[in-house]
């Protein structure tokens, strides 16, 4: 059991600032973040002795990695689960820690997705690649990465009365995080979005349809980014430079699609409860929500399974500016301005954990008073097919 | 006629379903077993690992379990469909399929959660399979 026995935390942090970043590989931008992030945790290079890599740089995965990096690890991890990747490396991290393999765990992510034009958010397709199982049954319909997304929403709102204006809670808590924090601000204006204020659930609603019930407005950002996260032992982080924010609780589990499932409902339903289990907590503790928003329905989905309310019951949960940082209601909801207005270059996982660990140690620019508890939770794939859902509960020191 | 991209082959797990289909039928795999049914086809029973799949012949009624409309697909195979409905189809005999319902006035209002539906061959200027797509009835 890895619960309040705080085996290990994550102790250094660092968030790669532009989300336009033209001629910079995702090689460079994971290698600038380790060493920002040491810093951030007042740790050396040669203290690295676990490196975990999704294979998004130049490839290899951790077999690219540590050449490149010049180290010689004793744990070398390689779980590529799409965006929860990184809750899920949070855990092996954890479970590889408190098996004595190793002391200081690196997690890095570089992507280049807006410069390079890769499809994802809004711009998803399928259908490349060697023939296969899957998609001989499904490229002749033409899915496309929102639409996936769009045929859980319209079942969720068939079956419990959803509605946008319920989803668009999302977007408006979400786009007032980003509108104080500098960084979401820039990437917006670089990204050229319409505007970079603050947005009604209104504006939601009169945005573009891009998959019938997803409205651009819905949609996550297409950005380059990355960044690392430093993970150490008990003992080491006694010693790091800022207050370590301990991985009490992480659950990891997938789904797809079954014959007779259930679309409304994802992978956080099987890993979400074992991640609480372990941490000893209940969600109605949490102070701090870090979903993973590639699309609204994603989150609304997420809160459900993980126990926020009952499944259906999200357009309750969402009443009364719940996810604002400055109501009193709990969760607060993607204080960095999400995926949504802040964050996206395919794989946003790892930012959960960068969020979860400011507000912890009282960093956020929309910063909850007294925040002692955080879930980050990742989804990888696509939520309305196979998709991977990580969830890791952090505490503060 | 449609543009649709077309199944690729060599891929011996769909080979037999398409064959199926270009013959006019739906076609389905059921543990002989444990009755489960399985698709979308392989060659294991989901639900308890065996080998001995039978295939068989679907209806090709059922129901819209969900959709959404795709406005814009930046793949050109799909333009000359405008804005199509992409849905789960969830068959009388138990399984799940994705698929396109088409004709409907308006594919934005016109499609429905539970509408029921039925199968239909749609011919292809891709190539020689063509795709199993479904109308309300
Ligand atoms: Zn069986």
């Amino acid at each position: 059991m890895a619960n309040q026995m705080r085996e290990a935390a994550i102790v250094g942090i660092h968030e790669y600032p532009l989300r336009v970043a033209p001629g910079r590989s995702a090689m460079q931008i994971k290698v600038e973040s380790i060493k920002a992030a040491l810093d951030d945790a007042g740790l050396k290079w040669s203290d690295i002795d676990a490196v975990y890599d999704t294979n998004d740089g130049e490839g290899g995965g951790g077999l690219g990695m540590a050449p490149y990096l010049g180290l010689k690890p004793t744990v070398i991890d390689t779980t590529q689960v799409g965006g929860s990747s990184y809750e899920f490396q949070t855990a092996h991290a954890l479970r590889d820690i408190a098996a004595g393999k190793a002391n200081v765990a690196v997690l890095t992510y570089g992507s280049t997705a807006a410069s390079s034009r890769r499809a994802i958010g809004t711009g998803g397709a399928t259908g490349q690649g060697l023939p296969n199982w899957q998609g001989n049954m499904e490229d002749p319909y033409g899915m496309i990465t929102v639409g996936n997304y769009a045929l859980v929403a319209h079942r969720h709102m068939h079956e419990y009365g959803t509605t946008t204006e319920d989803l668009a809670e999302i977007s408006v808590a979400t786009r007032l995080h980003a509108t104080r924090n500098p960084e979401a601000v820039k990437a917006m204006t670089d990204l050229q979005f319409m505007g970079t204020g603050e947005i009604t659930i209104q504006d939601v609603l009169e945005s573009r349809m891009i998959s019938d019930p997803l409205h651009l407005l819905e949609c996550c950002m297409q950005s380059d980014g990355g960044g690392a996260v430093i993970i150490a032992s008990r003992d080491v982080a006694r010693g790091t430079k800022k207050k370590p924010a301990w991985i009490i609780g992480t659950g990891e589990a997938i789904k797809y699609r079954e014959n007779g499932g259930d679309i409304t409902t994802s992978a956080a339903a099987q890993g979400g409860p074992i991640a609480f289990a372990e941490a000893q907590v209940t969600p109605a503790e949490i102070d701090i929500a870090m979903i993973y928003d590639s699309f609204t329905i994603t989150v609304a989905t997420i809160l459900e399974d993980l126990g926020f309310c009952k499944k259906g019951e999200y357009r309750d949960l969402a009443k009364g500016g719940r996810f604002r940082f400055d109501t009193a209601l709990k969760p607060t909801l993607n204080t960095d301005g999400g995926g949504l207005s802040s964050n996206h270059p395919g794989m946003r996982g790892i930012f959960l954990l960068f969020e979860s660990v400011r507000q912890l140690r009282g960093e956020s620019t929309s910063q909850v008073a007294g925040a002692k508890l955080a879930i980050a939770h990742g989804n990888g794939g696509a939520l309305g097919g196979t998709h991977a859902g990580g969830s890791v509960i952090l505490a503060a020191d | 006629m449609p543009d649709r991209p077309q199944p690729r082959f060599p891929e011996p797990n769909t080979q037999k379903y398409w064959e199926a289909v270009k013959e006019g039928r739906l076609t389905y795999q059921q543990c002989a077993d444990c009755n489960t049914v399985v698709f979308t086809p392989r060659i294991l029973c989901t639900g308890c690992g065996s080998s001995n799949l039978a295939w068989k012949d679907s209806s090709g009624e059922g129901k819209v379990y969900t959709y959404t409309v795709v406005r814009q697909n930046r793949n050109p195979s799909f333009a000359p469909l405008g804005a199509y409905v992409l849905a789960w189809i969830d068959l009388d005999e138990g399984f799940r399929m994705l698929s396109n319902v088409v004709g409907v006035n308006d594919p934005t209002t016109d499609v429905k959660c539970d509408m029921r539906v039925k199968v239909e061959f749609e011919k292809q200027d891709s190539g020689e399979y063509p795709i199993p797509v479904f109308r309300p009835v």
